[in-house]
């Protein structure tokens, strides 16, 4: 249970995507959003569901693991859509009683809800070919100039990798710590919420130790191989982007212009 | 027999990418009132299979029975078995988290249903065996050494006053005198109430001396069981799993290579100076 969440929802596998530099794949999937944020018609959906349908097939990820992200906003997206579909004004095109249904809502609620189901499915494509921690490395690249600014972007993304490694550890130990009470007869399954509030103590109060003894270790042996900060610390495994990488850029480009390109065709097809 | 394995398996994280079969078709049975050792190296599968004893692992197939009755019936009370068999984990003392020594230690008998007053003296009852002291009762469990932390949690244990007790790796992390203090208790404690007791350890020498019988466990699976003397006579087979005897059978074996007419099969120092005694007597 615990292995799923440090790894995030990343699937391991050999292909073309997993080996990609994560700042291409931060970049492609900000090009996505932006593409999927800026179009309207079906020439546009046309576009991005062809690319979106090559890189799933390129990332060798199974299907289902793709649409598993959407279980979780299944509700949200419903209600978006019914919202948009019953509030808009326009022309109506059906009623009932003080319900109606406009063509404007109608468009709207089918722009809407394709592009809450492209969204999400598209970033699981990222974090599943990604493994937290090099997501994190990415950023961290990605957000350099930041530093110019005054904001400590090597300080926040060594707290989220050792919070990603934390996590863990943490779980294994609440498991531990759970059972350990519950050999001792603690009951963590009352009804009762008091009760339940209360056998919280028992599982709590060890775990908060071990978080705390475990930091102060953390800090020690840190502080013991000289860590003291970002400035001049070299990586272990460098970012380096390598010639599958420029190509992706590269048709990340392309995409980017096709899509500019179609959006403006559209606009003239209109009018 | 309190406690009869019957062919359990259990897998973790099942129909994952990262499943791991931790016990495989394992089957042996717990004797009443014996001290049973259970080795192994790490990743064996020691501290898995001591969790189904009480039910906090549920076996993927196959089937545990407490005095006869499956464990995994659906009218069985899982609750009243963790009282009847204690369970000690590995870093035990990371457990406790109440104001005081004592209060930590009445947790178990209160969470048994006991009155306030008679879990507190089974509290003192299991305190004073595991070695603490009177003026030590009221302290933060948090204040104590390592060694006293580890004495408290297991005290915790004992005063459930459980029949069958659960100690997985009791000892690690200890200094040489905190591990013997710990083990004598526990032979004291198993002598004079007639306990059965389940001792898992990594130390040869600790199964030998302490252990009415042993199991070995090799990747998920029973290797081998007998009393201490009948396994470490296969010190040849156990050392292919990566487990050896008893350094003192090992040098009882030497000395007997080089020359010296010694009986060999010495698993303790005691019985190994016997030995010795009787040859250099036998000689003068
Ligand atoms: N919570 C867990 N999730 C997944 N695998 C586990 C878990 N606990 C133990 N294992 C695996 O099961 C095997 C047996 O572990 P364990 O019973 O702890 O062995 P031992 O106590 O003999 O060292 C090991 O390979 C270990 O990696
Ligand atoms: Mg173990």
């Amino acid at each position: 249970m615990f292995k799923d969440i440090t790894l995030g929802q990343y699937y391991p596998a050999d292909s073309v995507l997993h080996k990609l530099d994560p700042r291409v794949k931060l970049f492609g999937t900000l090009i996505y959003i932006i593409c999927l944020f800026s179009f309207k018609g079906p020439i546009g959906i046309a576009i991005i569901l062809g690319f979106l349908a090559a890189v799933i097939i390129l990332s060798k990820v199974p299907f289902k693991f793709m649409v598993k992200g959407l279980r979780g906003i299944v509700f949200l997206v419903i209600f978006a859509g019914l919202i948009n579909l019953f509030m808009t004004n326009g022309d109506i095109i059906w009623e009932w009683k003080k319900l109606h249904i406009t063509r404007q809502g109608l468009d709207n609620c089918i722009l809407m809800t394709t592009r809450m189901v492209l969204l999400i499915v598209g970033s699981s494509v990222m974090t599943l070919t990604t493994t937290p921690n090099s997501l994190t490395d990415g950023l961290e690249k990605s957000m350099k100039p930041l530093n110019k600014i005054k904001i400590p972007v090597h300080d926040i993304s060594m707290m989220m990798s050792i919070a990603l490694r934390f996590i863990p550890i943490l779980t294994e130990e609440t498991e531990k710590i759970q059972k350990a009470q519950m050999a001792r007869g603690a009951e963590f399954d009352g009804k009762n919420i008091i009760k339940k509030v209360k056998a919280m103590i028992p599982l709590l109060v060890p775990l908060f130790v071990s978080a705390f003894r475990r930091a102060n270790d953390l800090a020690l042996a840190m502080e013991a191989r000289c860590y003291n900060g970002g400035e001049g610390r070299t990586k272990m495994h460098p970012l380096r982007y390598v010639k599958s990488d420029v190509v992706a850029y590269v048709i990340l480009w392309i995409f980017l212009a096709l899509v500019i390109a179609a959006r403006i065709l559209w606009v003239k097809v209109l009018a | 027999m309190p406690i009869i394995f019957d062919h359990v398996t259990y897998t973790y994280a099942p129909e994952t990418a990262y499943k791991k079969v931790a016990l495989n078709d394992v089957s042996f049975e717990v004797k009443e009132g014996e001290f049973l050792a259970v080795v192994g190296h790490t990743g064996s599968g020691k501290s898995t299979m001591v969790q189904h004893m009480n039910g906090l692992e549920k076996a993927t197939e196959g089937h545990v029975y407490f005095h006869g009755q499956d464990i995994y019936d659906k009218d069985f009370d899982m609750k009243e078995l963790r009282t009847r068999v204690g369970m000690v984990f590995q870093y035990p003392e990371h457990q406790l988290f109440e104001t005081t020594v004592l209060a930590d230690v009445c947790f178990g008998p209160l969470n048994q249903g006991l009155e306030k007053k008679e879990a507190t003296a089974r509290a003192y009852e299991a305190l004073l065996m595991t070695g603490m002291k009177e003026e030590q009762f009221l302290l933060s469990p948090f204040e104590l050494s390592g060694g006293q932390k580890r004495r408290v949690a297991i005290a915790g244990v004992l005063a459930m006053k459980p029949e069958v007790i659960i100690l997985d790796e009791p000892t690690a992390g200890l200094d040489p005198k905190g591990r013997d203090d710990i083990l004598d208790m526990l032979k004291e404690m198993h002598e004079k109430t007639g306990n059965t007791v389940v001792l898992v350890s990594h130390s040869m020498e600790d199964v030998a001396t302490y252990a009415d019988r042993m199991i070995v466990m090799n990747k998920g699976q029973v290797f081998c069981q007998g009393t201490p003397k009948e396994v470490f006579a296969h010190a040849d087979e156990l050392s292919k799993i990566g487990l050896g005897a008893p350094s003192v059978s090992l040098l009882m074996d030497d000395l007997k290579a080089s020359g010296m007419n010694v009986e060999t099969g010495a698993i303790t120092v005691e019985e190994a100076k016997d030995a010795i005694l009787k040859m250099l007597n036998k000689n003068v």
